[in-house]
């Protein structure tokens, strides 16, 4: 590949406007509809979520949970663009591209609820945790393919990352090793442009987050990261690329986050509500329902079914979440290593008599020979 | 010191016992751990070509192929965070992080991923890798290269850390470490790379098991790394004025083995704990505060520490002040109340 082919392109790659109606495209074919439709259910679904997630943590079933609302077409671009034996290296912000993977939105949540760090079975879905320290599981990706491609396999990891995330050093040094390792990694980064509350132009001087891949000597594309079709298309590409030993690829969806940080984040004090409504303009779900609705292949019947499957999506996650877990104290110590050193198991002995004296003290009758194992 | 480099030749079946220089015993054994096991990977910071600076890695490349031995860019976090996706991934990384300072830049990954990835997933995922570190000081380098970093890995839950003392030791050790289906910092004590000794390539050492490297009966010596032959120096100074001590070799930091450690404290009473690290919230403490609370009635005096200063580490015409020697050794000892003895 030339350098001029490694650049981004001055505009972000569109499929479907704004408005909803189709933009050609020479490098980058619109999805059909049947993968527009599954895509479409996705958002639909992905918006639901991320609106009940936000609701549980109004009603204290949640720690904190980081919206991706605004973001629905890179969380579900991301999930469709892998197939079952790939793999997704999530952040924290990535809970719907996560249960769009297959992984129950309950399970999603258990990092978020408090009830452990990660909640699913990360080699059943081939979602590794999400992580919280950022750009640090972009190298872990760059493992991964690595083993993958030793061992032949066609593996393709896909890493998300936001704009900040950039700004870190694992960023620079998963990009690097990436591309003199040339393994079979594509680089996702939502550019949602805060991070907190620091704007893009704090974050690099670059044209866009694009341009850095052609330092590393990988592709860079840009997209826009409303634009569900779009998404697919580009990530699809990078994501093929990847898989016939193209090596990798740096992908910057621009999109936009429509909420706070988190719910313990107050986003009036570094930007104006005139910028957040302009980009309600832009809703991903809006445009692709304008599109399908148009083409004909989004019925009201089918849009019914979509919703009504969306929000047995959200009852059961209310009700999993409503539920509180048994937690066992063992655990803490069950973990740490493979095998439980003597100090450790020590300590559990401690609290475990610890936990016994308090369930003797609470009720001397009912835990007469000792609350707690 | 003058450094010369022991080239042994990989390609000569090893026999069973032999003898080896530190700096050989490793090659052996990152060797011998190569062929045994396909899921075995070296490569960190000119470990390919050069053999690693210290030579711990030579002739890997050429016997086994960059696919077992490689270099990468020059990135300590980016060795260490593609080695978590590694060992995630079926395979058992074994990374070089070329100097003690020089493995800071990989510190976010190895205290928030390596050491608690089995944790945070409830041992879906292990981490069986290690995490190589030329260590500690003693042979003249310059800055940032000499300092004892043992205390931020053994505070952190999940790792495993530990540090041979002798060449059999180092064979052994870095055998299990790399059997090990959890992570492992292992801290290879610089100045002892060129000190021999047999080599059985047989034995074996469980990690977690503390080494009684001298007996005595009148006072403990405990050490670990580079201060192991140091702490053997001074009971031989010792006996010379008729005392007879006994030297623990702690081997492997944590876990910690309180129960040989205890013991051997028990039955002399006195303790001495010796590490070259700055004193101050180090392992030294955590091992004294460790035989004041099981020994206290034991006994006869104060344990005491004999450590680096709470100094950044002494350049090069410093360190022989800076360092523990024998004579500091020997201070220690004698102000363990010996005159109460009945």
């Amino acid at each position: 590949m030339n350098h001029a082919e490694l650049l981004p392109r001055d505009e972000a790659v569109q499929l479907i406007d704004a408005t909803g109606r189709p933009v050609a495209d020479d490098g980058y074919p619109l999805p059909d509809d049947g993968a527009l439709l599954t895509a479409y259910r996705g958002l639909v679904e992905g918006r639901r979520i991320n609106d009940q997630a936000s609701a549980l943590v109004r009603q204290g079933r949640l720690a904190v949970y980081p919206s991706s609302h605004g973001q629905e077409a890179c969380q579900i671009g991301a999930a469709l663009a892998l197939r079952d034996t790939d793999w997704l290296f999530p952040t924290y912000r990535d809970s719907v591209a996560v249960i769009a993977r297959g992984v129950a939105p309950a399970e999603a949540m258990v990092l978020l609820k408090g009830d452990w760090h990660s909640g699913y079975d990360v080699r059943a879905h081939r979602v590794a945790p999400q992580a919280t320290p950022l750009a640090t599981q972009l190298l872990h990706a760059v493992g991964f393919a690595y083993a993958a491609a030793q061992r032949g396999e066609d593996t393709v990891v896909l890493a998300l990352c936001g704009d900040g995330a950039t700004s870190e050093g694992d960023f620079h040094e998963a990009l690097n090793f990436a591309a003199v390792f040339h393994v079979p990694v594509v680089f996702f980064v939502q550019n949602n442009e805060f991070a907190i509350s620091v704007p893009l132009s704090r974050q690099t001087a670059a044209p866009s987050l694009a341009h850095k891949a052609i330092g590393y000597g990988m592709p860079g594309r840009r997209v826009d990261g409303n634009d569900v079709a779009a998404v697919l298309s580009v990530l699809g590409e990078a994501v093929d690329r990847a898989r016939t030993g193209g090596g990798p690829t740096l992908v910057e969806a621009h999109t936009y986050r429509m909420q706070a940080h988190t719910n313990a984040d107050d986003d009036t004090r570094y930007r104006e509500r005139e910028e957040v409504q302009a980009w309600v303009a832009r809703d991903p779900l809006t445009r692709l329902h304008t599109h399908l609705t148009a083409s004909g292949a989004l019925t009201d019947e089918l849009e019914n079914e979509i919703a009504a499957g969306a929000e047995e999506i959200a009852a059961a996650m209310r009700s999993a979440l409503n539920t509180d877990t048994d937690l066992d104290p063992e655990d803490l110590f069950r973990f740490v290593t493979t095998e439980r050193s003597p100090q450790l198991q020590e300590q559990w002995h401690q609290l475990r008599d610890e936990i016994q004296r308090d369930a003797l003290g609470d009720d001397q009758e009912t835990h007469s020979a000792g609350g707690v194992r | 010191m003058t450094i010369t480099h022991d080239r042994i030749d990989v390609d000569t079946p090893a026999s069973t016992v032999q003898t080896l220089s530190m700096a050989a015993a490793l090659n052996l054994a990152l060797a011998d751990a190569i062929a045994e096991d396909p899921a075995v990977v070296v490569f960190g910071e000119d470990v390919g070509a050069l053999g690693g600076v210290f030579r711990i890695t030579d002739g890997l490349t050429a016997r086994f192929g960059e696919d077992r031995c490689f270099d990468t860019p020059l990135a300590e976090s980016g060795i260490v965070g593609t080695a978590v996706g590694m060992a995630m991934n079926g395979l058992r990384p074994v990374v070089e992080l070329q100097f003690d300072a020089f493995a800071l830049p990989a510190f976010e990954q190895i205290v928030s991923h390596v050491a608690k990835l089995s944790n945070r997933t409830r041992g879906a995922i292990r981490m069986p890798m290690v995490i190589r570190i030329p260590f500690g000081g003693g042979i003249g380098g310059v800055e940032h290269h000499c300092d004892s970093s043992e205390a931020y890995y053994a505070h952190t839950p999940g790792l495993t850390v530990v540090s041979p003392a002798t060449p059999q030791d180092a064979y052994s050790l870095l055998r299990a470490a790399i059997a090990s289906p959890d992570p492992v910092v292992f801290l290879e004590p610089k100045k002892l790379y060129w000190t021999k000794g047999e080599v059985d390539t047989d034995a074996t050492v469980d990690i977690g098991s503390a080494r009684i490297a001298r007996d005595g009966t009148d006072v403990t010596l405990i050490a670990y790394g580079a201060s192991v032959p140091l702490a053997l120096d001074a009971a031989d100074a010792a006996a010379v004025e008729g005392r007879s001590v006994q030297v623990v070799d702690v081997r492997s930091l944590t876990p910690f083995d309180d129960e040989t450690v205890t013991a051997a404290v028990r039955s002399t009473g006195r303790a001495v704990v010796i590490a070259e690290a700055p004193g101050f919230a180090s392992v030294a403490s955590e091992i004294q505060a460790r035989v004041f609370e099981r020994c206290f009635e034991y006994l006869e005096a104060p344990v005491r520490r004999v450590t680096g200063f709470d100094t950044p580490y002494a350049p090069p015409k410093l360190e022989h002040w800076y360092l523990p020697d024998v004579d500091r050794i020997l201070d220690a000892v004698d102000s363990l109340h010996w005159e109460d003895r009945p």
